[in-house]
Formats: structure tokens, C-alpha cells, sequence
């Protein structure tokens, strides 16, 4: 079997707004292996969901070009019923907002039932009503016969975010694309649902894409790690090379925004993503945010570079890069 | 959901009571009282002074609203001096009929405003839509009254399909299957051409109600596990969006009640709108307070109904 699950090629995304289409997903390639976690990083409003919606083919109104292959099958140009009995089998997701993704009026065990109804036809009542339970109880929910017939509403955040990674996990999916998995629960809560997420990756050999906007669980879960910057990868690489040389400015900043030993102060690059519409489209799209750097260091059409075997880097200008604070003098050039 | 209904009746008392005060004090002002219209004008005034204080006309508001409710709680609504008879008896016989048409008409209603609506919200901006959305738009300009009148022309009188007035054939045996066949041939027209211009508002409400739904995020956790569009479409849509409508039924209830008045004039069926306008333009003030009252109570209860309905279907509230 191939060690490749998910192979996407010059992904991009755009929404129409007014009459002009804007790429929230800009020619992203990446490739997700079994038995791998790919950890996606970047601000809010880089594009880590939309590329999550993409994958599993769920935005509304968007023009999607490039290709997802999922196992040699090409996710952008599935029909919908190929696409309905992938997703929620083969293909899952665990989404970012807990209090809004689950149905107001359906009682939390029928909600999770679903998805082994659509998917496990040959399994009984009782089976599935046992597999449910199993569910609630792996992702560490007490009293799931309890549970099974309360409604969202009765649930706090965290208890929320479980039931919808027990959704997701349901049927041992081969990729499970987990946004920010996490954030509504607290550390031994999150630190046995990362359990749990190595324990799929084991048992099934799947690929899990984790986004988060926690480096400690990067640093923590993921075998590789990509950067994205205003819809684009700026940086790929594996966890420790990216942790211990970090090239592109956009990452350097980031690693610096977490607090660590031995650092007094926080590096933290002013600005915010731009808005779609208001992105640069062309040349380095992180040159604005940093505006101390010499123009001329920025490549006109920033290509990513593979700088060390698997680590790519996009456009020229971390080579000249420093933070304002230390000065020139600390600058540490890339190997370009 | 107990603790809500019994809070939610409650608080419906006190409205009930406000109500019968407003309208009390309202009929005090209304010109003339229960001796004016009973009374031949050449009995002398000192007779009639002491009739009035007889039947308590010159006591205190207060003291007379007391006689007035308590007579209300025994079922004593007064005398119609028109018909000569008691109020109670008079609404009793005309409420039948407007229960009638008010329950045929809301099951038009909704037979209408359902497929419509999800229609609607489901192909929302194509040309089907737009031609439902076109229809909304109709009715909400369309007087009742004037509808009421094309109606009642065309199906009435030029086609002959359903009779012109009245609200059961002569002759007919009440408790017989004829009498109650004639009586729904009779209801049929009225209560179409209400439902017709009624429904655009539910049609309008429902299609809004899928087309919120359909961009929550719970729809994409639905269409995420692998379900269909027609799945995503009966389980979760026109689930979340139905319950809304199940609640709007109160509401209807009460549009319905002044639907009944135009309705059942320009139809000559004798139920309580009927009764109403009559009432007003012959000065019949007992008749006239006594349906404000039952109406403005029927307000207060559809809301009720609307809200018990809600607290039954939506766990949300059921909580509480
Ligand atoms: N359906 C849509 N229509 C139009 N614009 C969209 C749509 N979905 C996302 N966007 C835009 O695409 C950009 C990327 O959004 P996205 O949600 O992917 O960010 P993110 O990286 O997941 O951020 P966060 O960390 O806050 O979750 C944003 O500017 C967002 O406004
Ligand atoms: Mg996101």
C-alpha cells in the first residue's frame, strides 16, 4: 500500500464577492502520509478552515480548481453521492466551533447514530446503541446512557466538542481532518483526546491534518507542520526542523508570539491577516508586515524553495530577515 | 415543560382580567346603556330613573364591573335588545359556524403555505421561487375584502360551484350527513379565499425559516457524515424550520379573528364577524362588548397556544 493517503495538488479556493472571485486557498500542495499528522498552523483568517472545507468538498458557493486526491480519487471532481459515502466514513472532520455544529432539536446519541446509520447499514439497533455508548465513553463524556438522550443545549462547550469528535471518529476514518480539536477543553480532557486521535492514526494507519493555533500541541502531535500565510503555505517542514530553524519570517514570528524559557520578550509582528479582498495578490504577501525589511529582498512572483530535503520555504526575503528589536546583528541567514 | 406552562397560564389570568377591565371601561363610554334600547321613549323620566337605579346603572365603575364580571362568570353576557334574547344564547349559536370556518380555513392554510414554503426555501432564487415569492407578494397587496368579492363572483355566482350565502342549505336537518355537507359546501369558499391571502405570510415566514436554516453550521456537521441532500433536507431542515411554524398557529389565530369579519360579510355567513358588524351598526352595545371581549380572549389564548405548542417541540424550552 502507498504511504501517500492525501495528495493535493495547486488547491485553490475563492469566493465569489461582488463579481469578482478571491482565493481564500491559494495553489496549496501538500501531501498527507499514513500514519501521519500533518499539523497545519497560522493566524485567523489564513485559510486553515476553508482548506479543511475544501478537502471534504463542503463549502456552499465556491470554485475549487486544483486536485484532492484522496487514494487516487480526485475529491474536487467527486460526484456528491461518491463524496456522501466517503465523507463520515473514510473521510471526517472534527469541527472548530463546537456550540454551533450540532443539530438544536436532535438528542446527542441519535446525532452520533447518524453517522453509523449512513455508514454501517448491516449493524443493528442494539449494535449501534452500544457502539454509541463506546463512543461517549472513549471520548471521555460520564454517564453516556445519560447523555445518549439529552440535547446540545444541556451540554457545555467541551462536553459539546467531544460529541462532535465522537461524530468524527465513528467509523474509523482513514483521514480525519481535526480543526482546532481542542480549544473548548481543558488539559486532561484535551490531552486524552490527542490520545485518542494517535490511537486512530495506529490502529486504522490514518493521516490526521491538525490545525491548531496551539504550537505546544504541534510540537506535541504532528510529524510535519505547514505554515499558512494569507491562503498560501509560506513553510513546510518536518515538527523539528521547523521548531529549531525556522526560516520564513511569518514563522519565526509565530514560534516567537509562544512564551518560552529562557526568551524575556515577546516577538509578536504587528498587523493582522487582511481581509480577502484586500490581500496583496501579487509578490510576497507577508512584505507589508514587515515593512523594515528592504523591498528589493522580496521575490516579484515568491516561489516555495526547498531549501533542506523536505523543508520549503516561500520567497527570498527570510534570508535577509530580522526581528526589529534584536537588530541586524542576529540575523541568521537561510542556506539559499 | 410543566413548570413553563403553569408559569405561562399564570401570567394569561391577569392578562384576561386587564382585558375585561379595557373593555369594561370602554362600553361604559359607549353611548346609551342596557335601558336605552329596551325603554319606549314615552315612559317618564322619573320611571326611568328609578329603573336605572334599580338595575344599578348609577352605581360606581367599579361596583358595576364587579355585577358585570360575575354575571360574565355564570355566563349571563346581557340582552341583545335587537334579537330580544340573550347574549350568550345569540354568540353560542353564531360560533359554531365561525369555528367552522376558522378551523377549515387554517387547514388551508397550512396545506398551502407547507409545500409552498419548503419549496421555496429549498430552490430559493430560481424561477420557481420567484414565482412563490411573486405569489407572496400578491397577497400581502390584495385587500381580504376585495378578494373576498372575485371570489365570491367568479366561484359564486359566474361558475355556481359553491352557494352565495349562509352557512347551511334550507330545509336541511341538523346532525344529518346532508346538513353537515351542505354546511362545509358552504364554509368551502369563505375559508379558501381567507386561507389564499392568509398563507402568504406563513409561506413567506417558512421559506425564510429553511433558507436560515439551511446556512447553519449543523447542516454542514449533517452533510460531514456522509448524509444526502434529501436526508439533510428531512431530518435537519425542515425540522429546525417546521417548529417555528407549528408556533405560528397562535398568531394565525389571531388574524383569523379579524379575517372573520370581513369575510363573513361579504359572504353573508352568519357567524360572529357577522354578528359583529350587524351588532355595531344597529347600537346592539351588549352584543357588540360581549364579542370584543371573547375576541380579545381568543387573542390572548392563540398566543398561549402558540406558546405552550413551542415548549412542547422544542427541548429548549421544555428545560426551563
Ligand atoms: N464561505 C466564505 N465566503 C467568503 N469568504 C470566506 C468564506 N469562508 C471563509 N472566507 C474567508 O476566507 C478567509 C480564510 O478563512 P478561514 O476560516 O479559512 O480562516 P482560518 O485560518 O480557519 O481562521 P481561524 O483560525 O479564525 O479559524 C477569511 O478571510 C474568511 O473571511
Ligand atoms: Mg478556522
Amino acid at each position: 500500500m502507498s504511504r501517500k493517503l492525501l495528495e493535493i495538488e495547486n488547491l485553490t479556493t475563492s469566493f465569489q464577492i461582488g463579481d469578482e472571485y478571491y482565493a481564500a486557498v491559494d495553489d496549496v500542495s501538500l501531501t498527507v502520509n499514513r500514519n501521519e499528522v500533518l499539523g497545519i498552523v497560522g493566524e485567523s483568517g489564513s485559510g486553515k478552515s476553508a482548506l479543511a472545507f475544501s478537502i471534504m468538498r463542503l463549502h456552499n458557493r465556491a470554485k475549487i480548481e486544483g486536485k484532492i486526491k484522496l487514494e487516487g480519487i480526485d475529491l474536487a471532481k467527486a460526484s456528491t453521492s461518491d463524496l456522501n459515502k466517503l465523507r463520515g466514513d473514510k473521510l471526517s472532520m472534527i469541527f472548530q466551533d463546537p456550540l454551533t455544529a450540532l443539530n438544536p432539536l436532535m438528542e446527542i446519541g441519535a446525532q452520533i447514530n447518524e453517522t453509523l446509520i449512513l455508514h454501517r447499514p448491516k449493524m443493528s439497533k442494539q449494535e449501534r446503541y452500544d457502539r454509541v455508548i463506546e463512543l461517549l465513553d472513549l471520548v471521555g463524556i460520564t454517564g453516556p446512557e445519560y447523555v445518549y438522550q439529552q440535547y446540545p443545549h444541556e451540554l457545555s462547550g467541551g462536553m459539546r466538542q467531544r460529541v462532535i469528535i465522537a461524530i468524527a471518529i465513528a467509523n474509523k476514518p482513514q483521514l480525519l481532518i481535526a480543526d482546532e480539536p481542542t480549544t473548548a477543553l481543558d488539559v486532561t480532557i484535551q490531552a486524552q483526546i490527542l490520545d485518542l486521535i494517535r490511537e486512530l492514526r495506529d490502529e486504522m494507519d490514518a493521516g490526521i491534518i491538525l490545525i491548531t493555533h496551539d504550537l505546544g500541541v504541534v510540537a506535541e502531535m504532528a510529524d510535519r507542520v505547514a505554515v499558512m500565510y494569507a491562503g498560501q503555505i509560506v513553510e513546510i517542514a518536518d515538527v523539528h526542523t521547523l521548531f529549531e530553524n525556522p526560516l520564513h519570517p511569518y514563522t519565526r514570528s509565530l514560534l516567537n508570539s509562544v512564551p518560552t524559557e529562557g526568551q524575556d520578550r515577546l516577538h509578536v509582528i504587528q498587523g493582522i491577516v487582511p481581509g480577502l479582498q484586500h490581500l496583496p495578490r501579487t509578490g510576497c504577501r507577508f512584505a507589508a508586515r514587515i515593512p523594515w525589511i528592504d523591498e528589493s529582498v522580496h521575490e516579484e512572483n515568491p516561489l516555495l524553495h526547498e531549501v533542506t530535503p523536505g523543508h520549503f520555504v516561500r520567497c527570498t526575503c527570510h534570508s535577509y530577515f530580522y526581528f526589529p528589536e534584536k537588530g541586524k546583528e542576529e540575523i541568521t541567514h537561510g542556506d539559499t | 415543560m410543566w413548570k413553563f406552562i403553569v408559569r405561562r397560564l399564570l401570567i394569561t389570568f391577569p392578562q384576561i382580567v386587564l382585558l375585561s377591565i379595557l373593555i369594561f371601561l370602554m362600553s361604559q363610554f359607549m353611548p346609551g346603556d342596557a335601558l336605552t334600547g329596551m325603554l319606549d321613549p314615552n315612559v317618564d323620566q322619573s320611571t326611568i330613573q328609578e329603573q336605572r337605579e334599580r338595575m344599578g346603572l348609577n352605581d360606581p365603575w367599579h361596583i358595576k364591573y364587579a355585577n358585570w364580571v360575575s354575571g360574565l362568570v355564570q355566563g349571563d353576557l346581557g340582552q341583545s335588545f335587537r334579537f330580544k334574547m340573550d347574549v350568550s344564547e345569540l354568540i353560542s349559536q353564531r360560533m359554531e359556524n365561525t369555528l367552522l370556518l376558522g378551523i377549515v380555513t387554517l387547514i388551508f392554510t397550512y396545506l398551502i403555505a407547507i409545500p409552498l414554503g419548503i419549496t421555496s426555501g429549498r430552490y430559493n432564487d430560481t424561477l420557481l421561487d420567484q414565482a412563490i415569492t411573486g405569489y407572496t407578494y400578491v397577497g400581502f397587496a390584495t385587500p381580504l375584502f376585495i378578494f373576498g368579492l372575485v371570489m365570491l363572483f367568479i366561484f359564486g355566482y359566474q361558475l355556481g360551484w359553491f352557494p352565495t350565502s349562509g352557512s347551511v342549505g334550507p330545509g336541511m336537518v341538523p346532525g344529518t350527513l346532508d346538513y353537515w355537507i351542505s354546511k362545509l359546501k358552504h364554509v368551502m369558499l369563505p375559508a379558501l379565499s381567507m386561507a389564499l391571502i392568509q398563507t402568504v405570510s406563513t409561506v413567506q415566514y417558512l421559506r425564510s425559516e429553511i433558507v436560515d436554516t439551511k446556512q447553519k453550521d449543523f447542516i454542514i456537521t449533517a452533510r460531514a457524515k456522509g448524509a444526502s441532500e434529501s436526508r439533510v433536507y428531512n431530518r435537519h431542515i425542515f425540522r429546525n424550520s417546521l417548529l417555528p411554524i407549528a408556533a405560528f398557529i397562535g398568531w394565525e389565530i389571531t388574524t383569523l379573528i379579524v379575517g372573520t369579519v370581513f369575510i363573513e360579510q361579504i359572504f353573508g355567513y352568519p357567524g360572529m364577524g357577522l354578528l359583529f358588524l350587524e351588532s355595531i351598526n344597529m347600537r346592539d352595545y351588549s352584543v357588540v362588548t360581549a364579542l370584543v371581549l371573547l375576541f380579545g380572549i381568543a387573542q390572548i389564548l392563540g398566543t398561549l397556544l402558540s406558546d405552550i405548542i413551542l415548549s412542547i417541540v422544542d427541548p429548549r424550552i421544555r428545560i426551563k
